[in-house]
């Protein structure tokens, strides 16, 4: 018996997308949608932390009254990177392009998104964006604020105006491709029976996304190149002194940043939906009206701009008209809220990282959805227009909102992606410094704003420092909770229990496939004969809160 | 869609009706058309992504050119007579001409789709070239019309000088130069980012004329000569609004 036994191999493992070519030029020049999310990952990883970096300078120069950290041309040009690099080479494309590249194609019982060499081209812009931005950065920066506000952008500043703009306009095209590709996808991709009342939500608020992407982006694009051509050649677009009108400026940037807030917590509001069903075991509440609530929201989206312009001039009508239309992008916001409450209802609720980051998101989306229903009263907006009230009610949404959305998908899914569990204990702790690290930054803002301390200064009366110090103390536990999270996920790519195609009994195409996915993601194409979110017949895993670890 | 896998047999469904006669479909040719995407289940599925994306990609060329136009209702309004008169200025038969060789090229974009899906090769590369050149010509005399804008000082910058006045009817009317400046702003910023697209339509179509002469479409496989022809017919719209907008809302004289 001896003589014939053979010591077992290490059996090879499955080929999948990850060990599918181990070369530089394979990770280069895949056309893979997995491999590109995992690109796109890393890139704005790296652009939020330097994102980050210059969030931490504003608040340790805002720790103390005086101007002691930096003067104020420095402080102009921190905050301006801060929210450049954090709107456009972050929240804009974090969900699409990472987790959405990677789960479109297998969500949809694709091969993979219709148009991988675009997408790979996408990704290639958006680096090009980031390192122009880079080179932009080190040479000066800029200092006009994120919303390249003209006549300052076309004829006071005399920074590096036109370069941040290119940067821009390429990331925006990059987005603008991903949109493309998305929504070709859905539309052409679906695998047989996949119908659209079947489509995980995920899909459908990528979707609406998608448009939003490919309709607001180009409007910005060219309102950027007509920003750099009328610096460089002197006409007179926007420029008073020649006939021009300052406010068109505003009405076109906004025509794409106002919906581009959409752009950010659409995608976000999807994981939610995802995360909800299965951590509650349930269908999720009203489908349908979560499914129509994200398209209702991209359209109605396009409709309030102007109410980032209640004093810049506008009429009192057109205020008005705006006002009303802002409150009613409240309606399809509820609707989520709403159903994701009645989902928990009677639930069997699983309390896992993911769905702690789902708690969280409602939470904090509720806060910061209100207090924007209360700046688009006019108003009260006329008396905290530029002051902290209104930083920390988009904060409310994009960072309580869209980033923990990101971050609660990223544990839900990357078993998914990686093959391997991120270790429960510490995610949970990371989730907890992100909660209220992120509430002691932004809830004293809320005051600061309403007592009337300015956005965009350097120093400040001393009356506001408690308030700003507590801001401060925030951000250091809140920069603390997303380290911790960066530290553990590398480490568990290496000693990660391993996952399991299925760790979490969740529901959806994406976990129908192995972990990691091969690279064509299915063996043979799905045939969908259920609805979506079924999970009265998928049995809840045993282990669901430790899995083992091997 | 998952009608269109259902019915796997119709990427070899002949689209053109001349074609049928020159080759036989089976489904083993099927599986080896070169030209199909490995992610694709079959051609049909290929070329209705590749058309729906294109399409997409003309909407987001309307918002970009929208932003533009946009602009020009609200200072056309805000400056009424300054406009008209930047706009009796402009060269009405240079612009007229080029309308005509914008038409007939998009005239021949027409001729070469026809002549791909009937599979005739030289014929496809010839109405390729002939819009090529057609592009250029088109680009050499709007070249010719900013070289006058530039003798007559009608470019927006330190130099610009505009004396001429509104001539309403006979009645001679000054108007503001800032404001017939910035008529002239918007018309280079749109007539430039419209040659901008031509400039890329032709490098485009010359590209494809050249892959079409060395065979690489057949009457099962030619979507990137429709989805281009899209393109450019949409770059000619944009040419279609932007000359009575440009040249022709004060000739009533």
């Amino acid at each position: 018996m001896a003589t014939t036994t053979v010591i077992p191999a290490t059996p090879a493992p499955k080929l999948n997308y990850l060990n599918n070519g181990h070369t530089l030029k394979s990770w280069l020049l895949t056309t893979d949608h997995k491999r590109i999310a995992l690109l796109y990952l890393v890139s704005v990883t790296a652009m939020f932390m330097l994102g980050g970096f210059f969030a931490m300078l504003i608040r340790l120069e805002l720790l103390t009254p005086q101007g002691d950290l930096m003067q104020a041309d420095t402080y102009n040009k921190v905050f301006t990177m801060h929210g450049m690099i954090m709107v456009f080479f972050f929240l804009v494309p974090v969900v699409p392009a990472v987790l959405g590249n990677f789960l479109v194609p297998l969500m949809v019982g694709a091969k993979d998104l219709a148009f991988p060499r675009i997408n790979l081209l996408s990704w290639y812009l958006y680096v090009a964006g980031g390192l122009l931005f880079l080179h932009c950065m080190l040479n000066g920066g800029v200092d006009t604020g994120w919303t390249f506000y003209t006549p300052y952008s076309t004829v006071g500043s005399n920074t590096n105006v036109i370069e941040a703009g290119l940067a821009i306009f390429l990331a925006g095209f990059s987005s603008i491709f991903t949109g493309l590709n998305f929504i070709v996808t859905v539309h052409r991709m679906r695998a047989p029976g996949l119908t659209w009342g079947r489509l995980p939500l995920f899909i459908w608020s990528n979707y609406a996304t998608a448009l939003v992407m490919i309709l607001g982006t180009p409007v910005l694009a060219i309102t950027i190149v007509l920003v750099a051509v009328e610096r460089s050649f002197h006409l007179g677009i926007f420029d008073p002194n020649l006939g021009g009108d300052p406010l068109l400026f505003q009405h076109l940037f906004w025509f794409y940043s106002h919906p581009a807030v959409y752009i950010m917590i659409l995608p976000s509001m999807g994981v939610i939906s995802e995360v909800i069903a299965c951590f509650t075991r349930k269908r999720v509440f009203g489908y349908k009206f979560v499914a129509l609530s994200s398209v209702a929201i991209a359209v109605f989206g396009f409709l309030v701009w102007a109410h980032h312009m209640f004093v810049a001039g506008i009429s009192l009508y057109a205020a008005l008209v705006f006002s009303f239309l802002s409150f009613s992008v409240g309606v399809p916001s509820a609707v989520k809220v709403f159903n994701w409450t009645a989902t928990l209802y009677k639930g069997s609720i699983t309390y896992a990282t993911p769905m702690l980051y789902a708690f969280g998101f409602i939470g904090l989306f509720t806060i910061g959805g209100l207090t924007g229903l209360m700046l688009a009263t006019i108003g009260i907006n006329v008396h905290v227009t530029d002051t902290y009230f209104v930083i920390a009610h988009f904060h409310y949404i994009m960072v309580g909102g869209a980033l923990m959305g990101y971050l609660g998908g990223l544990h839900f899914w990357w078993p998914k992606i990686t093959g391997r569990m991120y270790p429960e204990a510490w995610a949970k702790l990371s989730a907890m410094f992100v909660f209220f690290g992120f509430n002691l930054t932004f809830f004293p803002q809320f005051i600061l704003g309403y007592l009337g301390m300015p956005r965009r200064y350097w120093q400040y009366p001393p009356e506001f420092q408690v308030l700003n110090v507590l801001s401060t103390a925030g951000a250091s536990v809140l920069a603390v909770g997303y380290l911790l999270p960066m530290i553990y996920l590398l480490w568990s790519l290496r000693y990660g229990p391993i996952a399991g195609d299925n760790p979490w009994g969740a529901a959806g195409l994406e976990w129908k496939t192995t972990s990691p996915p091969p690279t064509f993601n299915f063996d043979e194409t799905p045939v969908v004969t259920w609805e979506a979110y079924n999970y009265d017949e998928i049995p809840e895993p045993k282990e669901l809160e430790a899995p083992v670890a091997r | 869609m998952h009608d269109s896998r259902a019915t796997t047999s119709a990427g070899s469904t002949p689209v053109g009706s001349t074609h049928g006669s020159t080759q036989v479909m089976t489904a083993d040719h099927e599986a080896h058309n070169p030209a199909l995407l490995h992610h694709f289940a079959d051609a049909q599925q290929q070329k209705n992504a590749a058309s729906l994306g294109m399409w997409l990609f003309l909407v987001t060329e309307i918002m970009f050119f929208g932003g533009m136009f946009c602009a020009y209702l609200i200072y056309r309004l805000a400056h009424f007579n300054a406009f008209a008169a930047g706009s009796q200025q402009l060269n009405i038969w240079m612009g007229g001409v080029n309308t005509a060789v914008l038409i007939v090229s998009s005239v021949t974009v027409v001729l070469a789709v026809k002549a791909a899906e009937a599979g005739k090769r030289k014929l496809l590369t010839g109405y390729l070239v002939v819009t090529v050149l057609l592009g250029m010509t088109f680009l050499v005399i709007k070249g010719f019309e900013y070289a006058e804008k530039f003798e007559k000082h009608h470019v927006p910058g330190p130099t610009f000088n505009f004396t001429e006045k509104f001539d309403d009817n006979g009645k001679q009317i000054p108007v503001n130069p800032k404001e017939a400046e910035l008529f002239f702003s918007l018309y280079f910023a749109m007539t430039g980012m419209h040659a901008l697209h031509m400039i890329i339509g032709c490098g485009l179509f010359s590209t494809l004329a050249v892959l079409a002469w060395k065979g690489h479409y057949t009457t099962n496989y030619f979507t990137p000569i429709e989805n281009a022809g899209l393109y450019w017919h949409l770059v000619d719209i944009i040419w279609i609004y932007l000359f009575p907008l440009l040249y022709l809302i004060s000739r009533h004289t």
